[in-house]
């Protein structure tokens, strides 16, 4: 009843494409000639993308290329103009009608992919209200109906693992910005999924808290199996952990690689261009 | 007679007006909050007849005048079948009214919460209604409040409206004492005081005291 | 059930529109006071005397926390009671001038608060007179912060004017009650009188948007950086 920016699709008849998906390992992120319009402005321009299970995808390129409309739409906080967005082997974007057709997604069927993707805002946007641990709990208990226990062990662990068991009852305003973050990494794995985003987490914080960000996430690289996509400036971050590297411009991949190729023998000279002058800035 | 005179004779009917007052501002309240969170959400809907629905409710009652609305009430409505004593007639009309205005303030206040919060809760699969009531309900409460203090200022002014309907309010207590010793000064002079106590010295702090009270909740304390 | 009477509403109108006259004048009037006086609390509160601020900023209070209505029998009738006599429309417009005028000084207030502190600055660094600093950059930077509350407080100094109807004024209210009191019939008059006041308050409010958009883009374009 109340608006919302989410990206509820209202059930209009608009079939997608035909279903692509190919017979052997199913990517567990899939893009499928995706398009994004703002207006008269093109942003994702028919993106392929393929992100396999327990892969970890940094997304890099200049701003307005696009990187975070890729995550906000597998999240559904924007709607899909054009192709299809499958996840885990089923449609995320759209839902399959009794003969097999796809037809978009409604809301029910929006909630039930959802639960598979979390994401980790730039602004950490933690619910202000509510301690660390409030926050961890919170849609555990409200949306996968958790019993207060378990959901409270569980955020635990979770906020132990991220460093912060000492601040579980503190609320976000007495957190610095790195910590604000960290627990922000901590609710949305509460909520065990199988795909973890991450929106230029580290743009938004002090140089002297960003190391311990990357640190979490270089722990649940290394430790959770997690597909992971980044988008983010760190660089040096991206070829440390990352299993792929996508190099985004003018709403396409220009280039995308394994992070030693890519950094330091790029083909595309766009791609050159761009490394060059960020190696410049930092 | 002198002021002290004065007070210890017609003391007892201000006071009685002031507790009538008190409780017609207290109803009233009750009802306008009502009111402008029904529509003030309807307002945010997405569902075009119900948005439209409120903001009908919202731009009559604001475009039009209070003392007016009370006389529709109180003399028009009859005619339609509907007989509400003075009293009642008040309490509607002051109450609908105001509540016009706060479902403004309502709207406001959820609309100042920040985006990222509804992003979040739609990254966690919260649901709209779980969304709105334990995520930016709690936080636009806090936003909203300020205002809401003014607005029940001006409800407890709007209530000396309903004395031209003969509820023996405050002011009507006034005009009376008025009538019979035109000592206007004093008469005047007095229900003015007590309007103000009423609005500086207990609407005020309490709201400020709410206030303190829910930035505490949210953290901002 | 009860029936529109179209003759009557025919025979009323003429006294209705007239009022409807005398309703926009005391408006009028009642905001021009307001606007003048509200500027005087404003400045007043802004003195570096303490103790006259103080009391300015109590007597602003005072008058905007209690009823206006109570305020013009105060005013129609201490009048009398020491020797001075004031029409209802005079003291009608005292009562509604000072009410408003209280509202609108904190609208200024607000809005000079709201220049940014490094304007002021400036201006001591450029050496510029108190006059030129007011009339060339703060001003110009508070009046589309100021235009939205008094823009407000024009429409509801309209819509209060019924409130004069009480001690007399022959404002559109007082018409329609008198008409009413004669004839018996309340349904007419009062509903013309309700869409009397929709009609002129709903078009102002948009208007009033429409200019406060306006100069929100007038003084953008003409500010320097």
């Amino acid at each position: 009843m109340v608006s919302s920016p989410a990206a509820d699709a209202s059930a209009a008849n608009n079939s997608a494409e035909g279903s692509s998906t190919a017979g052997a390992a199913l990517p567990m992120v899939r893009f499928e000639k995706v398009t994004k319009r703002y207006g008269s402005l093109t942003v994702l321009d028919s993106l392929d993308l393929d992100v396999e299970a327990n892969e970890i995808v940094s997304i890099i390129g200049p701003s307005g290329s696009g990187k975070t409309t890729v995550l906000r739409m597998l999240m559904t906080l924007e709607e899909i103009d054009e192709g299809v967005i499958w996840v885990d082997g089923e449609p995320l974007t759209h839902m399959r009608r009794n003969g097999g057709d796809l037809v978009r997604a409604n809301r029910a069927h929006l909630r039930r992919a959802r639960a598979n993707i979390g994401m980790v805002f730039q602004h950490f946007n933690l619910f202000p209200h509510m301690t660390a641990l409030g926050n961890c709990i919170e849609a555990p208990i409200q949306v996968l109906g958790m019993p207060k226990a378990e959901a409270v062990a569980r955020a635990e662990d979770l906020l132990e693992m991220v460093g912060l068991a000492d601040k579980m009852h503190q609320h976000p305003s007495r957190l610095s910005g790195g910590q604000q973050q960290r627990v922000a990494i901590a609710r949305a794995l509460a909520m065990r999924p199988k795909v973890m985003l991450f929106d230029e987490v580290t743009s938004a914080l002090d140089p002297e808290v960003i190391g311990e960000v990357l640190n979490v996430i270089r722990k649940l690289a290394e430790e959770e199996s997690l597909t992971m996509l980044m988008v983010t400036h760190q660089m040096g971050f991206a070829k440390e952990i990352s299993d792929r590297v996508c190099f985004f411009y003018g709403g396409q991949i220009a280039e995308q690689g394994p992070p030693d190729k890519l950094f330091s023998n790029p083909e595309n000279p766009r791609t050159q261009q761009f490394l060059s002058a960020v190696l410049e800035a930092g | 007679m002198t002021y002290f005179e004065f007070l210890g004779e017609y003391g007892p009917r201000f006071l009685s007006g002031a507790l009538l007052t008190a409780l017609l501002t207290l109803l009233a309240s009750m009802l306008a909050i009502a009111v402008a969170f029904c529509m003030g959400l309807m307002r945010l809907s997405t569902f075009g007849p119900v948005r439209w629905i409120a903001i009908v409710y919202i731009e009559f009652f604001r475009g039009t005048s209070l003392l007016v609305q009370l006389y529709w009430i109180y003399f028009v409505l009859p005619l339609f079948g509907l007989t509400l004593d003075n009293f009642t007639a008040g309490v509607l009309g002051v109450g609908l009214n105001l509540g016009a205005y706060g479902a403004e303030l309502v709207r406001g206040g959820i609309q100042s919460v920040p985006r990222g919060q509804w992003e979040a809760s739609l990254a966690l699969n919260m649901s709209p209604a779980k969304r709105m009531w334990r995520i930016i309900f709690p936080q636009a409460l806090v936003n909203m409040l300020p205002p809401w203090g003014t607005l029940l200022i001006e409800l407890l002014k709007g209530t000396a409206l309903v004395a031209l309907i003969s509820v023996a309010d405050l002011m009507f207590e006034a005009r009376q004492i008025n009538g019979s010793t035109y000592l206007s000064a004093e008469a005047f002079g007095t229900a003015l005081v007590i309007y103000y106590v009423f609005a500086r010295f207990i609407i005020s702090p309490f709201m400020r005291w709410l206030e303190g009270v829910m930035a505490r909740k949210v953290g901002r304390a | 059930m009860i029936e529109w009477r179209w003759e009557f509403t025919w025979e009323i109108l003429p006294r209705l529109l007239e009022g409807t006259l005398y309703t926009l004048l005391a408006a009028g009037i009642g905001y021009l006071i307001a606007l003048v006086v509200g500027l005087v609390f404003a400045l007043l509160q802004r003195t570096p005397s303490r103790v006259l601020s103080r009391v300015v900023r109590e007597i602003v209070e005072f008058i905007r926390s209690t009823p206006l209505v109570l305020q013009i029998f105060f005013v129609f009738y201490v009048g009398p009671q020491f020797g001075v006599s004031l029409s209802p429309w005079t003291s009608g417009m005292i009562a509604i001038g000072l009410h408003y005028a209280a509202y609108l000084s904190e609208v200024y207030r607000a809005a000079l608060d709201g220049v940014p502190k490094g304007q002021w600055e400036a201006c001591t660094a450029l050496n510029l007179s108190p006059r030129q600093t007011y009339r060339d950059i703060v001003l110009p930077q508070a009046l589309p912060i100021a235009l939205p509350g008094m823009g407000n407080y024009l429409v509801g100094i309209f819509k209060d004017t019924p409130m004069l109807s009480v001690i007399g004024v022959a404002e559109l209210m007082h018409t329609a009650t008198a008409i009413g009191s004669n004839s018996y019939r309340y349904l007419e008059p009062y509903t013309i009188v309700g869409l009397i006041f929709l009609l002129i308050s709903l078009p102002t409010a948009f208007g009033l948007r429409r200019l406060e958009a306006w100069v929100r883009l007038r003084l953008g374009m003409t500010r320097q950086g």
